[in-house]
């Protein structure tokens, strides 16, 4: 069997557009600034780790990247395209543009969040029903196929409530898979399981890399941010503090605020 | 002391039939009505406009902070000097649907507040619109958890239409009463409604305790 392919046909952006490019990203809580200015640019295929302690705003910059997040100010786009234009005329309109945004940017969360009422076959449907409108016996296929990238072919029909957290994970992770986007969000992805299953999910996140898929992946496990990844981050107090190959960014960091944390982070 | 007997009630069994019937119309007809305008009310309570919200949170304050009687008497009494006339069945529906309304209303807001926020999230996140995510996500999830809430009011409205023989309304009590007056037994009359009315809400707690379980192993409403 041929290995299916986890990225969308490569859209009209124009070649060497970075899938993500942030520029001046800012997120503030009331008064409380989270996220300080993020540039990041990320290219087409690679996978990108983001380290960094607990309130460094790791999670809010992903979840700004698809506006589950409000940002407060900056620009964010997605294969060349902002996600604000700031010409759309109502608030409907932008809704949907957001919308569309969003379809085309996977997220899986730390808690898993599969719809509870649903098995693992209606949730991976369920976009591909609602969103994408496929006819259903389309859409299943598609789902069937795609829990079997993530070895989960042999739930199809649990409950989340009936699987593990691995199990379970996995299964978000074909749900946002199968939407085909072209960039995918983990945000600690394995931070939630037992240890016995963070590698399974691991797993799974390895070889989606290796099929060429757009990652960006905030994560507490530094050894898959070092094997994994084509780029680590370490971010602090709302700030990219280094940003450098993963070898070197792990052994020789040239910051301060970095080796103190990596140095935490190895006791 | 005339002993308890049933006997002289015999013949009046149509009549208790017929009131029977007229207690599950007046109910279920309510319980429609209370579904819907509960389920936005609810909605209405959540709503991002506050205007809304306000007229929201009065009508619940309001059916709850009045008797179901004078909220009955009121429509069907009150409304005509206002020069609104509304015949005694189709007020006496209004008055009770409302009235439950009131109730489920925060029994469906529990509900829907009681859905994880990471559920929306992840509809969100797919790319499913406000409505999408509120209608395939959050709504089956707020319903399971209003059940048993719920069930509990569907059984208060059963036992609320019996206010309606108030208001000449032939339902059960109705026809109990009357059928008092010519008999003479209200202890065996009363025992008897008493009995039909336990055994319609034990039915419907049977019915909520069975979509309960249905619900947990995931199917259903799912």
């Amino acid at each position: 069997m041929t290995p299916l392919p986890v990225t969308a046909a490569k859209p009209a952006a124009a070649p060497g557009h970075p899938v993500l490019r942030l520029r001046g990203l800012v997120k503030t809580f009331k008064t409380h600034p989270v996220l300080c200015g993020i540039d990041l640019d990320v290219a087409r295929g690679s996978t990108v780790a983001i380290i960094g302690p607990s309130g460094s705003g790791k999670s809010t910059l992903l979840r700004c990247i698809n506006h589950l997040e409000k940002p407060t100010a900056g620009v964010i786009e997605i294969d060349g395209k902002p996600t604000e234009s700031h010409t759309s005329a109502s608030r409907r309109e932008r809704e949907r543009e957001l919308n569309a945004m969003r379809a085309t940017v996977g997220m899986v969360f730390q808690r898993f969040n599969l719809f509870s009422h649903r098995t693992a076959l209606a949730n991976v449907m369920e976009g591909l029903l609602v969103v994408k409108r496929l006819p259903r016996a389309e859409a299943r296929q598609a789902a069937l196929a795609m829990l079997d990238r993530v070895n989960m072919a042999h739930k199809v029909d649990a409950h989340p409530a009936q699987l593990s957290g691995g199990q379970q994970q996995r299964v978000a992770i074909a749900r946002a898979l199968v939407m085909q986007p072209s960039l995918m969000l983990f945000d600690e992805a394995t931070s939630a399981l037992d240890p016995e299953m963070v590698q399974e999910v691991l797993n799974v996140m390895r070889s989606l890399s290796e099929d060429g898929l757009t990652m960006l992946v905030v994560t507490h496990e530094m050894g898959f941010a070092r094997e994994v990844a084509d780029r680590a981050i370490f971010m602090d107090a709302g700030l990219v503090i280094e940003d450098d190959v993963p070898e070197r960014l792990f052994t020789r960091p040239q910051r301060e605020r970095t080796k103190a944390f990596l140095r935490n982070v190895r006791r | 002391m005339i002993g308890i007997s049933f006997t002289p009630l015999i013949p009046y069994i149509p009549e208790f039939l017929r009131g029977i019937r007229a207690t599950i119309i007046y109910a279920s007809v309510s319980l429609c009505l209370a579904c819907v305008v509960g389920l936005v009310v609810a909605m209405a309570r959540r709503s991002a406009a506050a205007p809304l919200r306000w007229v929201a949170q009065g009508y619940v304050d309001l059916i709850r902070g009045t008797p179901a009687l004078v909220q009955i008497f009121f429509i069907y009494f009150g409304l005509p000097a206002l020069g609104i006339y509304i015949a005694a069945p189709l007020a006496g529906i209004i008055a009770i649907g409302l009235n439950s309304a009131g109730y489920l209303a925060e029994i469906f807001r529990a509900g829907i507040a009681g859905v994880d926020g990471g559920q929306i999230e992840a509809g969100r996140s797919i790319g499913m619109s406000r409505n999408q995510t509120f209608r395939r996500v959050v709504l089956p999830q707020a319903l399971r958890l209003a059940v048993p809430a719920a069930a509990g009011e569907f059984t208060s409205l059963v036992k609320g239409t019996s206010l309606l023989s108030t208001i000449s309304i032939t339902e059960l009590t109705r026809v109990a009463q009357q059928v008092v007056s010519v008999t003479f037994r209200p202890i065996e009359a009363y025992l008897a409604v008493a009995l039909v009315y336990l055994v319609l809400n034990t039915a419907i707690s049977q019915a909520s305790a069975w979509l309960e379980r249905a619900l947990r192993r995931g199917e259903g409403l799912a």
